[in-house]
This record gives structure tokens, C-alpha cells and sequence, in this order.
């Protein structure tokens, strides 16, 4: 019984200047063989100027059911955002 | 379509479901997308793996009817350009299977349910391609049939799915016209051309229509399937616009589609047109098309011959992975 190929998540900067993205996964038996294939089946059409992969067990992701509680904090900081703020018309731009 | 007979589970009303049921539903209802890992219905997630497994299939195994024709392409840029179409769908396969792998199912699984017949592709690529005329047919009308059921598929409720198809439908609008430009040629070209072309358009147009599946009237499944947006229209929709997007593409090349019931009906705004042959359908599903043996039997034979190169790599890089754990120590 053969071993499948691990399975690698492949991030594409798409142009100069902007970070890279995940655009999704495939198998490859190594890194080395995987940017090959992340070439071949996520830039055939100049999307990237440069690839990471990354073994896709090596993710560590947050739990969905954690949702809630996770992003909890940042919902109840109002104060975070500027227009919070009220600043007089006279004041000019800010 | 490129999943056509897709056993969805039973549908459930609002009164059967459990809350989590009900939630989920709800969240769809809104258009949210639904993410890996989130809790999703048993149904949802086994019909998801169907339909982008034989989604996914269909891409894979649609490669051999055109690879027939790369090595005897009539030019060398044609022969370029089919090959770059065959490989995009080589892509296609794969996005979709790293799609279906987020649901819980490994690649390697899904081929093995497919080559033990346990899974399907599309009934349209069982029929043969006899002639260079059929790469442009199959371009304009294969490709153009699964425009019409991808282009609405980009909204699904899976997240994944959905920016497979977003990915996807970016590069077919390259199959269907680079088809449609050897179809011009083709019928432009000398008399035998042009009885190519209409030859190649006889033999696939009641195929193409097959590929949107069962009239809705035998579509058992398509109820669950669309209030969880995994199917977002008809089957029967869908065909309509096909055929009503089609004719006049077919009329500027000067070919007669093979329908003598063929008639614009002014009411419904849209041609009425002659069902596919049902039981032929049913048959070439069941693996008595014309091509369903050699087409099987060419998956098992790559996946095969494959072995030794899929596990020599392996065993390379694990050695590799040991070499390089032994110098850090
Ligand atoms: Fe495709
Ligand atoms: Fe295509």
C-alpha cells in the first residue's frame, strides 16, 4: 500500500509589494517538489512573483466554536476606531 | 453536469431539523459561506464530497478525449494552445480535490472510488472525438455547457468550493473561445472542413445537453441540494439557457444544429428543443457509452504506472528529511 503525498498549503505574493496569500493546497512528497507543483497549478497565468509552502499539519488554526469568545474583545472596543471620535468641523482635516 | 446525478440525502423541513439544523440553514439563508471545521449537517458534507468528487473526476478524465488530438494537431501554436487547455483542466481537477479534502475525504481515496467505479465523471466524455473539428466543438459546447453551470456554482455556500469555481471560471472563458475559433475556421474552411465542423456539432449537441443532467421532472435530488446552495439552479434552467446561448453562435458559423424541433418560442422568450435520448443517458451512466472501458481503463493504467514514481519520490525525501535531522543533531 503506497503513501500518499503529504499535503502543503501554498501562499502567492501576486505583485511586488503585497503580502502573500493563500490560495490553496496540493500533494507533493517534498517542499522542494511542491513549489514545482505550486508553479505549475496556481501561476499558470503570471499570478505570483514569489510562493511559500507550508505543510498543511504545521497549521495551527483557531476552533470555529471559538468565534465568539476569540474576537470578543475587539467588538467591545469601540474606542479603537476614529470615528469614535467627534472632532470639530473648524479643526481641519484628522 | 460535471456532477449530474449527485445523491443528495433526504431534505428535512424547518419543524424536522435540530436547533444546530436550523442554525445552519439559517446561515445559509443568509449567504454566508460555510467554512472546514465549522459544524455542518452529516448530508451537507457527504453530498459536498459527491458532487466535488465527481466534479473533480470529470476535470481529470475530461483531459483524455482532447490529449487524443494534442499529438496531431494541425499546427504547432494549435497544438500549444490544446495543450494549454488540457493542462488548465489538469488544474481544475486539482483545486477541486484539494476542495473536496477539506470535507474529510484524501485524494488518494477519491481515486481509488473512481477507478473502482465506485464514483462517476460526466457521461460526456464517454463519447469519442473522431475528428480535429471535435477539439473545437468540445471547446465551444463541453467547455460552454460547464460555463453555465460553474459561472453560478462561484456562489455556493462552501467557501472552498467557491474559490475553486471563482479560480476555475477565470480559465474556461480561454476553453470555450479558443474552441469556438477552430469551430470558424473549421466552417469558414473548404466544403470537406465544413462538413466536419457540422458532423462534430451532430454528434456532441445531445451530449451537451445530457451534461446538465435529468429533466427536473426525474431530478430527485435537487431540493436538499439547492436550499443548501450546492446546486444553484435547475437542471432544466440551465439547459434553456445553453440552447438559447447557443443557436445563434451555431447560426454564425453557418451550422444547423440536429433538431428538427428546433423553434424560438416568442412566449417563453427561448427556444423550444428536442430532450436528449434519456435512456441513452442512463446508459452511458451505467458505463455502456461508447468510450466508458477506455476511458476507466487509462485513469488505472496512469495511476499504475505511476506507483513507482509517486513512492520512489516519497521514499526520496523521507531519506532526505533523515539526512537532514542527523546533520542537525
Ligand atoms: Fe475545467
Ligand atoms: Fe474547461
Amino acid at each position: 500500500m503506497s503513501k500518499e503525498w503529504p499535503l502543503w498549503e501554498v501562499f502567492i505574493r501576486g505583485q511586488h509589494g503585497l503580502n502573500h496569500r493563500h490560495v490553496g493546497s496540493l500533494h507533493a512528497p517534498d517542499a522542494e517538489m511542491a513549489i514545482m507543483n505550486a508553479r505549475d497549478v496556481y501561476t499558470r497565468r503570471n499570478e505570483g512573483v514569489s510562493i511559500w509552502v507550508v505543510p498543511s499539519a504545521q497549521i495551527t488554526a483557531s476552533s470555529p466554536s471559538d468565534k465568539g469568545p476569540l474576537f470578543e474583545p475587539s467588538n467591545s472596543k469601540v474606542y479603537r476606531h476614529p470615528t469614535f471620535f467627534d472632532i470639530p468641523e473648524e479643526v481641519g482635516h484628522m | 453536469m460535471y456532477a449530474q446525478l449527485v445523491k443528495s440525502e433526504g431534505t428535512k423541513t424547518r419543524e424536522e431539523m435540530t436547533p444546530e439544523e436550523l442554525a445552519f440553514q439559517e446561515r445559509i439563508d443568509r449567504g454566508e459561506k460555510i467554512e472546514p471545521k465549522e459544524w455542518m449537517p452529516e448530508g451537507y458534507r457527504k453530498t459536498l464530497i459527491r458532487q466535488i468528487g465527481q466534479h473533480a473526476h470529470s476535470e481529470i478524465v475530461g483531459q483524455l478525449p482532447e490529449g487524443n488530438w494534442i499529438t496531431r494537431a494541425p499546427t504547432l501554436e494549435r497544438k500549444a494552445i490544446l495543450l494549454a487547455k488540457v493542462q488548465d483542466e489538469a488544474g481544475h481537477g486539482l483545486y477541486l480535490y484539494s476542495a473536496a479534502e477539506t470535507l474529510g475525504v484524501s485524494r488518494d481515496e477519491l481515486m481509488e472510488l473512481l477507478h473502482a467505479g465506485k464514483m462517476k465523471y460526466s457521461s460526456i466524455f464517454n463519447y469519442p472525438t473522431l475528428t480535429w473539428a471535435d477539439m473545437g466543438a468540445v471547446g465551444w459546447l463541453v467547455d460552454g455547457a460547464a460555463i453555465m453551470n460553474q459561472v453560478p456554482l462561484q456562489r455556493t455556500s462552501y467557501g472552498p468550493y467557491s474559490r475553486a469555481m471563482i479560480r476555475i471560471c477565470k480559465e474556461e472563458s480561454f476553453h470555450q473561445r479558443q474552441g469556438y475559433a477552430i469551430m470558424m475556421k473549421m466552417a469558414q474552411g473548404t466544403p470537406a472542413q465544413k462538413r466536419m465542423a457540422q458532423d462534430a456539432l451532430n454528434r456532441l449537441w445531445y451530449p451537451a445537453l445530457m451534461m446538465f443532467g435529468p429533466s427536473d421532472k426525474d431530478s430527485v435530488h435537487s431540493a436538499q441540494s439547492m436550499a443548501w446552495k450546492i446546486k444553484m439552479n435547475t437542471n432544466d434552467e440551465l439547459r434553456q439557457k445553453f440552447v438559447d446561448q447557443t443557436v445563434p453562435q451555431a447560426e454564425y458559423l453557418g451550422l444547423t444544429v440536429p433538431d428538427p424541433n428546433l423553434k424560438w418560442n416568442e412566449e417563453k422568450g427561448g427556444y423550444d428543443f428536442s430532450e436528449p435520448d434519456w435512456s441513452e443517458f442512463y446508459d452511458v451512466l451505467a458505463g455502456n457509452g461508447p468510450c466508458n472501458k477506455d476511458r476507466l481503463g487509462a485513469r488505472v493504467k496512469a495511476w499504475e504506472d505511476g506507483a513507482w514514481f509517486r513512492e520512489g519520490l516519497m521514499a526520496h525525501a523521507e531519506k532526505a528529511a533523515a539526512r537532514r535531522a542527523q546533520a542537525a543533531e
